[in-house]
């Protein structure tokens, strides 16, 4: 069911400033470290070969151990991202939901 | 090989042209494939007859619930290079191997949260719709198509070329026919199901590949009472990795214990030499993956945001699983079939999670080992059926949607005439794969995945990020940018190592034919001409010079030949005589091989870009081309200016982040 609504008003409604202002913090701040933790796998695996093959659990080594954890990461990121859009977000969305056709 | 290479499978293969699975038992693979192709037509004819609109077609009605997109997602991801790629890379180079793999996982936390949920609220059917959003409609919807088209033959030819050579491997079908059996499968998936039936052949395969993966760790890791260092250690211990960790590091092998040898394989540099390379393929993929067409088209197959965001979840819930498994299956290949069987099967090694269910069923001479990679065949089978029908669908919607529908009808078109252009469209993309397919055969296509990946991400991605994020983006900068992008790097990988320079082949084939001269100790020396020498050749640039040891001359494998059958006459042991005579056989194939080479490069001095060496000297372009898409993005929408981009900016932005007015899913 399409509605209509005054887009401009809602943009700036104090509501939708607040979302919006969490959610790009948010957001970028993930997305940064996600992708700085990432590079460091490849760029410590060339550049500090020493730190990648100290063993540290039997065979295992330093290296496998952070490949894992690049893994653990992805999902704690994704787990934390959706702990706070389920909790949060959308019910913050779903107040601007409400009011959109009285927002003029 | 290419460092992408392993998404695809090499098309040479070395085994008999019989295929992996022995001819005596053909039959079970064949029973295996039949009732996977029957269930996958089952659902097919169910999803037919609820196949009515264009919504039906191209979003499945957007009725596909959170949990079933994801299983959707990991089936259109895991092409069967993932499952057979890094499972070999793993089994051949260890560590690098896994290494590989994070990368395909983490591609998901851009689309988690950048992607997913905006697209969905704001998007249609395709690509193109949410670049029309504000941006000139016809301009927008014409140069997404273009995009989609690109990016999708570019990865789909790669799977058609892999797949023909993957099926041809195992169990010995013709190549050609493989190609036609997949492009028809296919065919018949999407022109008569649409996205309803491509989502469920896609779970199916998703759900077997899992199956599958998770049966055959749990039998190589349980012989190791399912302790982690027990694995590795295991791993360590096993001669057959000590000697092809000695095979890989050449002459540094002689000083190291075999337990070293054996740890060895766990640390980094045995495959990826090139950590800048590394950056640029990790920036093509972790961006690429965001702007990938048949990914981006599976968001709008659920009813809202939450159930997108729920999708991307479950996808890297699978995804990541699956790449930690193949850990496993390729160190349990790497100990239980051993990396020189694996190689000689096929050298790019997609054959060790294939071979290592045929050595945990019982071998090579058994029923249960058979049935075992009969059923590991028919996943591998279901897996590029379940990629190329997602890649096909994703083109015929960008061709049928955007450009006929969008552009040439100006939006006028009924339900009915929608849905049957949209299956023209399929038949025509279809045909087109499965010709592609085969003019291809033989070709060097691996870098065409990785030119896929870094097309999305400098054209795509940087398009949809933009449009959704940035105020001042607009149809100018949209268009500029692809172009900019898209261009860049096919261009970079036209001049990059990934073309075949005819001057290094000649070069290569000659000293394998007629053996090296001896060489003197080489003196260390450091790099000349700074950064810029990483990514561009020059005359001012020299490489790094490792100090080595001098070498004695080695002997050309048509010396090696005539001193094999030499010897042979003079055995008289019958399994040394057997032992000869494989190696005269193995000596013949590289000694062909190799005047093959010289005859197809003689004359010629230049790659078809006309160079004798790569100018450009990362395999992979992202680096310079995603920063680059972007640049050009923002640059033309600063310089020119476009009122509908600017008006419809608070009502994009609020919808985005709101989904009202989202197009509803409906059900039947």
């Amino acid at each position: 069911m399409t509605i209509t609504v005054n887009w401009a008003a809602i943009d700036k409604d104090p509501r939708f400033q607040a979302l919006h202002k969490r959610k790009t913090t948010f957001l970028w701040g993930l997305m940064i470290f996600s992708l700085i933790y990432y590079f460091l796998l490849p760029i410590g695996a060339a550049y500090f070969p020493e730190l990648f093959k100290t063993k540290v659990w039997g065979a295992m080594n330093f290296g496998i151990l952070f490949a894992l954890s690049e893994f653990v990461v992805a999902w704690a990121v994704a787990f934390i991202y959706t702990h706070r859009a389920n909790r949060e977000f959308d019910a913050m969305v779903a107040d601007i939901v409400r009011d959109a056709e009285l927002i003029r | 090989m290419s460092l992408l290479g392993l998404m695809l499978i090499s098309p040479v293969t070395l085994a008999a042209d019989a295929g992996a699975v022995a001819p005596q038992y053909k039959w079970l693979t064949f029973i295996v494939f039949g009732a996977i192709i029957a269930l996958t037509m089952f659902v097919t004819y169910r999803a037919a007859k609820e196949t009515h609109s264009a919504t039906d077609f191209y979003a499945a009605g957007r009725s596909v619930s959170g949990m079933q997109n994801g299983w959707a997602i990991a089936g259109d991801y895991l092409s069967a290079a993932s499952f057979l790629g890094i499972a070999g890379l793993i089994s051949l180079y260890g560590y690098d191997g896994f290494m590989y793999s994070v990368g395909w996982l983490v591609a998901y936390i851009a689309v988690l949260l950048i992607i997913a949920e905006p697209c969905r609220n704001i998007g249609k059917y395709t690509l193109g719709d949410i670049l029309a959003f504000r941006n000139n409609p016809k301009a927008a919807k014409i140069i997404a198509a273009i995009s989609t088209v690109t990016v999708s033959t570019f990865y789909l030819t790669a799977q058609m070329v892999g797949g023909g050579v993957l099926v041809k491997t195992l169990i010995g079908i013709d190549y050609e026919i493989s190609v036609i059996v997949v492009g028809a499968l296919m065919l018949t998936y999407v022109v008569f199901g649409g996205m309803k039936a491509t989502t469920w052949v896609q779970i199916i395969k998703a759900i077997l590949l899992v199956t599958a993966s998770i049966l055959l760790v749990i039998f190589t890791w349980g012989q190791y009472g399912f302790s982690f260092p027990g694995f590795l250690q295991a791993a360590v211990d096993n001669q057959d990795i000590q000697n092809q960790v000695a095979k890989l590091v050449g002459d540094a092998a002689t000083n190291m214990t075999p337990a070293e040898l054996g740890q060895r394989f766990l640390e980094p540099g045995l495959y990826l030499k090139n950590p800048i390379d590394q950056i640029s393929l990790g920036l093509a993929l972790v961006l690429g993956t965001a702007g990938m067409p048949h990914i981006l088209m599976r968001f709008f197959t659920v009813p809202t945001a939450q159930d997108a965001r729920k999708s991307v979840i479950w996808a890297m819930a699978i995804i990541g699983g699956f790449y930690v498994l193949t850990l496993f299956l390729g160190l349990g290949a790497a100990m239980n079939v051993t990396a020189a069987k694996i190689a000689s099967f096929d050298p790019g090694g997609n054959m060790a999670a294939p071979l290592l269910a045929q050595y945990i069923g019982g071998g090579a001479d058994s029923m249960l080992g058979n049935l075992f990679l009969a059923f590991v065949a028919a996943v591998a089978f279901a897996t590029i059926v379940a990629v190329v029908a997602g890649l096909v669908l994703a083109s015929a919607s960008a061709m049928s949607h955007d450009l006929y529908v969008g552009v040439f009808r100006g939006e006028q078109a009924s339900s009915k005439e929608q849905i049957t252009a949209a299956r023209v469209a399929t038949v025509i993309v279809g045909a087109l794969a499965i010709y592609v397919g085969i003019a291809a055969k033989g070709q060097n296509v691996a870098h065409l995945v990785a030119l896929a990946f870094a097309v999305a991400a400098s054209s795509n991605l940087p398009a949809v990020f933009l449009t959704l994020y940035w105020k001042k983006t607009n149809t100018w900068g949209v268009v500029a940018g692809m172009i900019a992008g898209a261009g860049s790097a096919i261009l970079l990988v036209l001049l990059s190592p990934n073309m075949t320079y005819p001057l290094a082949k000649v070069t290569e084939a000659k000293k394998i034919l007629d053996g090296e001269p001896a060489k003197e100790a080489i003196v260390a020396a450091p790099a000349q001409g700074g950064f810029i020498c990483e990514l561009f050749a020059s005359a001012d640039c020299k490489k790094a010079v490792k100090a080595a040891p001098a070498t004695p001359a080695k002997l050309g494998a048509r010396e090696q030949l005539t001193a094999a059958e030499n010897a042979l006459t003079a055995l008289a042991d019958e399994t040394a005589k057997a032992a000869k005579a494989r190696e005269i056989t193995s000596l013949k194939a590289t000694v062909s091989k190799a005047e093959a080479d010289l005859k197809k490069f003689a004359g010629q001095t230049t790659s078809m870009m006309g160079l004798e060496k790569p100018w450009f000297q990362l395999r992979n372009p992202g680096l310079i081309s995603v920063p680059l898409g972007f640049l050009v993005t923002m640059l033309f929408s600063l310089i020119t200016r476009d009122r509908r981009a600017e008006e419809l900016w608070d009502e994009l932005y609020v919808r985005q982040n709101t989904g009202i007015n989202a197009e509803a899913a409906y059900f039947h």
